[in-house]
């Protein structure tokens, strides 16, 4: 007990990144088990609310993976999701959340060992980080809610 | 038939909602005739023991407003719940934890320090700081404690309706009212204004370019503002479009953008994180330094995409140090 095994929750488009990590499934490269992925239609799609929702859930980092610049499947989608990040990242620090809590980078589906050690990194830099304990409300000083 | 009776009460609040009533004009004397006042502090004497003696359930309806701060307003709360067959969270504050709930970007500890200790403006030499208890004259008095967070009020009590603004409109005000007069009660939860965003009313909507793009986000003593054209269009962080619609837009006709003061539509969440997705898209460049650029001009964005509803933000409040 008392190892800090990170939840991570990472938000893969599903024409580059999740096939990127599908590809490393395939080729049995190991990656960290504290990454949760979940598939979305594009990196454009993830709204600045899945995020602060994932947050308030619990999770002490989240992940934004998109197809590389120029390469989106959408055209532009991935540059929208790079934009919202930017402004995110900006703001989540004046809730008192690190901003390395935050990751958005780029897979595309052939890069395996890409995704592996972006997932990695990921949940090496938020276990030294420690456990994110999000208290937003201290509910205790009222009750009866 | 006995008129039905209504209480009034305010809580961490600047007072403009008890204003916005009075803004009724000669509209409150309709109201004011056909209901009782029984409690209001602000413009009646009935003190808080009236209010207890009074039986459960007997008011027919509680308008509060403001965000809670204080041991003192979650009691007197909790009291009008008892009381009330019908609580109204009247504006912004007590529906979304209003302007003082961006006190939940910092702490207790940093505001005390500030207010009655560091600001330049205080002469305390001896640093007193407000306690719960003290002694007079061999007497304990008690104060109302000060909470580490502001919270909105459905956080504390059981809320029916909102009625949204900063100030609520007189408008919405009186529809709200007639509808509880007239038994026509829309379902439990609802926000009493239209559930639409205020850019859906707004008369520059058809000024706004198909595209727009924001090389540098302006403000209004930056640029002359043109009194026609779409805020975004012209660089200034309008909240319209994560903001619900009802105020009439008094600001805009002012020739001022949507603070985001009725706060978002039923189909969102989190305003800030919603006005986040709507204007980040819109910075020009696609590459990570001129976005970076464009950033520069929006200095805090938390106050900025949160002004009235940081308690009611999917994380309420900034993260506080636990054990």
């Amino acid at each position: 007990m008392d190892v800090f095994e990170p939840k991570i929750v990472a938000f893969v488009c599903n024409w580059c990144s999740y096939a990127g990590a599908d590809k490393a499934g395939s080729l049995k490269l190991d990656y960290s088990a504290d990454v949760k992925l979940i598939r979305i239609m594009c990196s454009g799609r993830v709204d600045p609310q899945f995020v602060m929702d994932a947050f308030r859930e619990g999770a002490d980092g989240v992940m934004v993976l998109g197809c590389h610049p120029g390469d989106c499947h959408y055209r532009t989608g991935n540059i929208k999701a790079m934009k919202r990040f930017m402004l995110l990242e900006k703001m989540i620090t004046q809730f008192g959340i690190d901003s390395n809590r935050l990751k958005l980078d780029w897979v595309a589906a052939g890069e395996a060992e890409q995704f592996q050690k972006v997932a990695n990194t990921m949940v090496k830099s938020i276990k030294e980080l420690g456990p994110l304990k999000i208290e937003g409300f201290v509910k205790s000083e009222v009750t009866n809610v | 038939m006995s008129k039905p009776k209504v209480a009034f009460y305010w809580c961490a609040s600047c007072g403009g909602c008890e204003e916005a009533v009075v803004d009724l004009a000669e509209r409150i004397l309709d109201v004011v005739a056909a209901v009782d006042i029984v409690f209001w502090p602000v413009a009646l004497d009935f003190k808080v023991k009236h209010l207890e003696a009074m039986q459960d359930g007997s008011i027919a309806v509680a308008f509060i407003n403001g965000a809670i701060r204080t041991s003192e307003q979650e009691h007197i709360v909790k009291l009008l719940r008892k009381k009330a067959g019908l609580v109204v969270a009247f504006g912004a504050c007590a529906a979304l934890g209003g302007i003082p709930s961006l006190a939940n970007l910092t702490n207790k500890e940093k505001i005390f320090n500030r207010s009655y200790h560091n600001s330049p403006s205080v002469d305390n030499p001896t640093g007193t700081v407000p306690k719960t208890e003290t002694i007079v004259d061999g007497h304990t008095l008690k104060l109302p404690e000060f909470y580490e967070t502001v919270y909105k009020l459905d956080d504390v009590i059981d809320v029916d309706y909102y009625l949204p603004g900063c100030a609520p409109v007189p408008d919405l005000i009186m529809e709200a009212v007639l509808a509880i007069l007239e038994g026509k009660l829309p379902p439990k939860g609802a926000i009493l204004s239209p559930d639409k965003s205020l850019c859906s009313s707004c008369d520059r909507n058809e000024s706004k370019p198909e595209d727009i793009t924001i090389g540098e986000i302006k403000r209004v003593i930056d640029i002359e503002v043109d009194p026609e054209k779409c805020f975004l269009a012209q660089g200034i962080i309008c909240m319209g479009p994560a903001t619900r619609d009802g105020c009439g837009e008094p600001c805009i006709n002012g020739n001022m953008p949507c603070t985001g003061c009725f706060g978002p539509t039923d189909s969102c969440r989190d305003q800030g994180a919603k006005m986040i997705a709507t204007l980040a898209p819109l910075l020009e460049g696609d590459d990570e330094e001129a976005v970076r650029k464009a950033l520069e001009g929006i200095i805090d964005p938390a106050g900025t995409f949160y002004r009235y509803a940081v308690s009611g933000s999917l994380l309420g409040a900034a993260r506080k140090e636990v054990e």
